[in-house]
């Protein structure tokens, strides 16, 4: 590691060569403020907040954009630059509905934190608002062109870290906004829902449709027998709403407070996480041993992954696995097994999930398939964002709370379902079952560190009694073109596929930082989260899908098999081809 | 072949959009007729800059400077210059004097030029290649391929001590020197001819006049930071100038001096047009890179430098046609020729467009050095109408206004930001006593405020906050309170904006309100434009005692608003009056006053 020593206000600091001037004086226990920059992102250097002075020189640089240098003296903070970052605060502030009581961000918005901070007690400007519809074509996101602030944090998200370009900056100068293409509503854009884009806004531009509303009504409506599922995500994330350090394990918790909240049965989709890896795992076993279906075997859990490879790479479906996500799992045997065991009209039973995501918001009704109970599978989907607010809202002191227990028949979980929530956890999980469906024996040790770790592609090779498996972990959606470009040459030149098996997750660090997940999300907080979900993992008793007793119950009772016709009926699903932009 | 007499058009964009063509034409044709097409040749040039009295036309070998022509007059010039050997007096620039022959130098205009950049244009035919190497064109290519090093070629640029034309005037050899240093797959070298301040042509004309300076320039680069790809980004307005580069590139390639293997040498090196959509902001060096690679044209942070890490990511030696233009002079005549020509701190020549309300406007080289008044008075022959000198402003929307009291300051890099304004690129507008500052500051904010790409907040906002201000003010609607509001957004602007369009933006009312802040006073606290121009603050009134009821005012006036009978005093109904000042200029009388 080359090391620059540079000064931070006169105190020295050492830092790694090729940080930025922010790391640096973070380094110095310093914070500079900044509306655009985020660590996950190349720095845009659009707000103007972060600048800094050199000393010796009086260009100002911008310290999210500027590289250490040796010798370097920096001041941050002095009467000229606090008097510059209020008006630019000012500025910005003036083209900025100030309603923030209103707002889907008030107490987390980023601007408004610093109009606190720099004690903003009048509008000094002139003001010009956007007067522009919000955009609410999907059913998973909100854009609110009034409120943008030009940070272009979402236009980078939604280019260079998801490779989906539905985003960009149409217009010049002060007519600049953020929109679709040909200012197309986001729903006819090539939009995958992910909702990067709203977990990265710094104010209230971009927020997730908000369905609390439902929820509540739902709950008290004497009719309705209403059934929660909890996807891996949530239970390490949510405490950070309640002020809990990232990767706090808060499954007992969660459990109890949606029993406060009024709903009649709390599940978890880590037990269809499991049902998945019996399926998908049957699956693959299958693809590789009867050399029907393509090779390699692709996960389609990540409903936002799913409609990217609809609109992009659709040549690629049949690679698919057409087993449907744990959540759409879940709700399907909600509504028939579970009805049938606890004598439930399946017409009265509300199904919940709470999510980490928004795509799932967007899942719930993709097509025909989403109602294969005969009912709608899954009725409403809440992020972990709306999660926490509603538990806040209902007087629910969360960090009080007992532990408490899911329900059964579909509540237990396996160490390998919980893992599903962070990249490569699909892939470990199945590679876990697959092993006993493959030589019928169990993996001595489960941890399968191939395929752990936060890089944006990870290959690795599996062996199973002789038998090679190739393998390969893609998250970050920009991250999976690589690997889908090898696949697709290999195929054109007719040669062996380079891999058997590839997990694809869309967001960065899978499930765990979903584009409904508690906002501050960096990759310290995600590997925090991971770090959560493997030691859930290791607390379980039961480390494997095949192995977790309501899983062989489910099978033994109802459904079989894996892929069995019932199973597919209601737990398989198909794909379509679908246009980047709907005209 | 030698002919008797060479006639020179003009075919400069200006000259052309006079019917130069047809003039050409019309002499190609005259001289056909004459049967003198053995001995006279007819060449269409590049701009002569003397850009007021065009379309302008010379015949060597007298050096007969003409003015004004028309189509009409080829007839004439051919009839008597050409077949009687008698001047045509009446076209003559300067008719009056008593010499026999008027030449060029002669002329004011001309004199305290000293044409480096321009040094063709107006002498060849742009479209011919072999004019440009008649005129030692090519000739440094060759010495920097067959007898020079690329550290020798950075040495004479160091010792020469050209700084970039573009604005910025950081040292041309330090960025070649950064790109050849650096390393990349490859490497490219970029001609920025986005030129896009208003009133500003030097670009264009250099490119109408003498493509190949540029060509050839680039390809020199080429040689020296060891790149085989050049790009000319220039905007598609310019269709004249990309024309004659398209020309220019294949007569190259024809004659080996671009392409693969250039001269033998086994240096390979090609250019490609890249047309820009005409967005000012793509002259800041990042964002005419990005709009080069097909994206958005928005700048980036620097650094790193378009020098280490710019097209595609790979080292960028990128500078501005005029730039580029003295490279060959330097190449030829050295570093040390060309270091003693200008001021301590700036060598070389400057090309400046000077426009306004000057007598002569045109385009005019001179030495650094040289002072706003020499340029204002003795080559710009003074104020047009006899009024009086107001201001200059310099460096189009990026700089800022020059009083009477600075006139003789050298110009330079340095000194100009001293004043408050800049070198820029060479825009330069003459205003006078009739020119209201506000409006003028409220001109450039306005341009700044259309051009900003809107990516930083302190150039999207605060550019657009500043130009409703002074909106305000001329309206007439101004508080004391903006005046601080502008200062401080302007500062703010000034050291957060991203780039240079937006560090630059505030300057024409930051300097117009150090030079000016009693007239923004008489706008604000007495509502009157002590010019006369913001109509919001003005009112015409009929004298009575001049008024001698003559109607025409009434008869002119295109809303009806004033009313007198025939013989008496008329009257000018305010609420009705749009302010249009039909009836001032209407009047003989001078019975009209604006107040």
């Amino acid at each position: 590691m080359n090391t620059v020593h540079m000064k931070i206000n006169g105190k020295p600091v050492e830092i790694e060569a090729g940080s930025n001037i922010l790391a640096a004086a973070k380094k110095a226990n310093v914070n500079i403020p900044t509306l655009c920059y985020h660590p996950d992102l190349p720095a845009w250097a659009a707000c103007g907040l972060c600048v800094v002075k050199q000393e010796n020189s009086p260009k100002l640089l911008r310290a999210c954009a500027a590289p250490v240098q040796e010798n370097l003296s920096i001041i941050t903070h002095d009467a000229e630059l606090y008097q510059i970052r209020k008006t630019v605060i000012e500025m910005i502030l003036s083209t900025h509905p100030n309603d923030c009581l209103m707002c889907a961000r008030n107490g987390t918005c980023e601007l408004q934190r610093f109009a606190a901070e720099f004690g903003v007690r009048e509008q000094p400007y002139e003001v010009r608002l956007v007067d522009l519809p919000k955009d609410t074509s999907t059913t998973s996101i909100v854009l609110d062109p009034s409120k943008c602030i030009k940070c272009g944090r979402c236009v980078q998200v939604c280019q260079d870290m998801q490779g989906v370009f539905a985003l960009e900056f149409i217009g010049r100068g002060d007519h600049t906004v953020v929109s679709p293409a040909a200012d197309l509503p986001l729903n006819d854009s090539p939009c995958i829902k992910c909702g990067q884009c709203s977990a990265h806004c710094p104010v209230g531009a971009i927020y997730e449709k908000d369905e609390i509303g439902d929820f509540v009504r739902a709950v008290s409506n004497p009719e309705l027998h209403v059934v929660t599922q909890i996807a891996p995500a949530v239970r390490v994330a949510l405490g950070e709403s309640f002020n809990l350090p990232a990767g706090t394990i808060t499954t007992g918790k969660i459990y109890s407070a949606l029993r406060r909240l009024g709903v009649a049965k709390v599940f978890d989709t880590n037990f269809s996480a499991d049902l998945t890896i019996m399926e998908e795992g049957s699956e693959l076993v299958k693809r590789l041993t009867t050399g029907k279906g393509a090779i390699p075997q692709i996960t389609s859990c990540c409903p936002a992954w799913t409609d990217y490879m609809e609109k992009y790479y659709p040549d690629m479906i049949p690679n698919f696995s057409t087993a449907k996500s744990p959540m759409m799992m879940q709700g399907a045997i909600t509504k028939t097994y579970y009805a049938e065991k606890a004598n439930v009209d399946p017409a009265t039973i509300y199904s919940v999930a709470i999510m980490p995501c928004t795509a799932k918001k967007y899942e719930i009704g993709r097509d025909d398939n989403m109602h294969a109970s005969g009912f709608k599978d899954v009725d409403l989907v809440l992020t972990t964002r709306e999660f926490a607010r509603l538990i806040k809202a209902s007087g629910i002191d969360f960090l009080t709370l007992e532990d408490e227990k899911a329900d059964s028949p579909i509540g237990e979980y396996a160490g390998a379902g919980t893992i599903f929530g962070n990249t490569g956890g699909v892939m470990e999980a199945a590679l876990r079952t697959a092993y006993n469906l493959m030589t019928g024996e169990d993996l001595k040790n489960v941890e399968i560190d191939a395929v752990r770790g936060m890089e944006g592609v990870r290959t690795g090779e599996v062996d199973i009694k002789g038998t090679t498996l190739k393998v390969a972990v893609a998250h970050g959606m920009a991250n999976v073109s690589t690997l889908l470009e090898e696949v697709r040459e290999a195929k054109a030149n007719g040669d062996e596929p380079p891999y058997h098996f590839i997990e694809v997750m869309a967001c960065r660090g899978g499930c765990v930082s979903g584009g409904g997940q508690p906002y501050a999300t960096t990759d310290e907080v995600r590997a925090q989260r991971i770090a959560g979900l493997y030691t859930d993992d290791e607390q379980s008793e039961v480390r494997c899908s095949h192995q977790n007793p309501e899983i062989k119950q489910i099978y033994a009772d109802y459904l079989g098999a894996p892929l069995s016709e019932k199973s597919h009926h209601l737990l398989h699903t198909t794909y379509t081809e679908r246009p980047l932009y709907k005209h | 072949m030698s002919y008797r007499n060479y006639i020179l058009v003009c075919g400069g964009t200006a000259c052309e959009s006079s019917k130069a063509t047809e003039i050409y034409e019309a002499l190609v044709n005259e001289i056909k007729h004459q049967n003198l097409t053995e001995e006279v040749q007819v060449i269409k040039t590049g701009c002569f800059g003397f850009c007021e009295q065009g379309p302008i036309v010379k015949i060597l070998p007298e050096d007969s400077f003409y003015v004004q022509v028309t189509p009409a007059d080829a007839k004439e010039l051919v009839e008597e210059h050409i077949v009687k050997g008698r001047e045509v007096k009446r076209l003559l620039y300067n008719k009056d004097k008593s010499k026999k022959h008027a030449k060029v130098e002669d002329i004011e205009f001309y004199q305290k030029q000293f044409r480096i950049v321009l040094r063709n244009c107006g002498f060849i035919d742009p479209e011919n290649i072999d004019e440009y190497i008649a005129r030692e064109g090519y000739a440094a290519l060759e010495k920097v391929l067959f007898e020079m090093t690329p550290d020798q070629v950075i040495d004479e640029l160091r010792t020469a001590g050209l700084r970039g034309r573009g604005g910025a005037g950081f040292p041309t050899w330090m960025k070649w020197n950064f790109t050849k240093q650096a390393n990349g797959e490859c490497k490219y070298v970029v001609c920025n001819a986005d030129e896009g301040d208003p009133g500003a042509y030097m670009d264009r004309s250099t490119l109408e006049g003498d493509p190949h300076s540029v060509l050839e320039a680039m390809t020199i680069a080429g040689r020296t930071v060891g790149a085989n790809q050049g790009f000319i980004y220039i905007r598609a307005e310019y269709p004249l100038a990309i024309h004659r580069l398209e020309i220019a590139m294949a007569q190259a390639r024809e004659y080996g001096l671009l392409g693969k293997n250039i001269l033998n040498s086994g240096f390979d090196f090609d250019i490609e047009i890249r047309l820009g959509a005409g967005a000012f902001v793509c002259g800041e060096e990042t964002a005419l890179l990005a709009s080069i690679e097909g994206k958005r044209g928005m700048p980036v942070p620097r650094p790193p430098f378009p020098a280490v890490k710019g097209l595609w990511g790979m080292p960028t030696v990128i500078n501005n046609v005029e730039t580029w233009a003295n490279i060959p002079v330097i190449m030829l005549k050295g570093g040390d020729w060309f270091s003693q020509i200008g001021t301590a701190d700036s060598h070389g020549t400057k090309v400046f467009a000077l426009t306004g309300k000057i007598r002569n406007s045109g385009l005019v080289e001179v030495p650094m050095g040289t002072t706003l008044r020499e340029i204002i008075y003795d080559i710009g022959g003074g104020i047009a109408n006899d009024r009086k000198f107001k201001a200059v402003q310099t460096g189009g929307p990026s700089g800022g206004v020059i009083t009477a009291d600075y006139l003789d300051t050298p110009i330079d890099f340095a000194s100009l930001t001293k004043l408050g304004s800049m070198m820029g690129s060479g825009g330069m507008i003459v205003m006078d006593e009739d020119d209201c500052i506000v409006d003028v500051a409220k001109f450039y904010l306005n341009f700044s405020v259309e051009e900003s790409c809107g990516k930083c907040s302190p150039c999207r906002i605060g550019g657009r906050t500043l130009a409703n201000l002074l909106e305000k003010i001329t309206k007439g609607n101004g508080e004391l309170k903006d005046i601080e509001q502008m200062k401080e957004i302007g500062s703010a602007m000034k050291k957060a904006s991203l780039c240079a369009l937006g560090q630059t933006a505030p300057n024409p009312i930051l300097s117009t309100l150090n030079y000016f802040e009693d007239e923004y006073m008489a706008h604000i606290v007495d509502k009157k434009c002590p010019a006369g121009k913001c109509k919001s603050l003005i009112t015409y009134n009929i004298l009575e005692d001049k008024c001698i009821g003559c109607t025409a005012c009434a008869r002119k006036c295109p809303v009806g608003a004033i009313s007198g009978e025939r013989r008496s005093v008329h009257v000018i109904d305010q609420a009705a009056c749009i302010k249009c000042g039909a009836c001032f200029d209407t009047c003989k009388f001078g019975a009209i006053e604006v107040r």
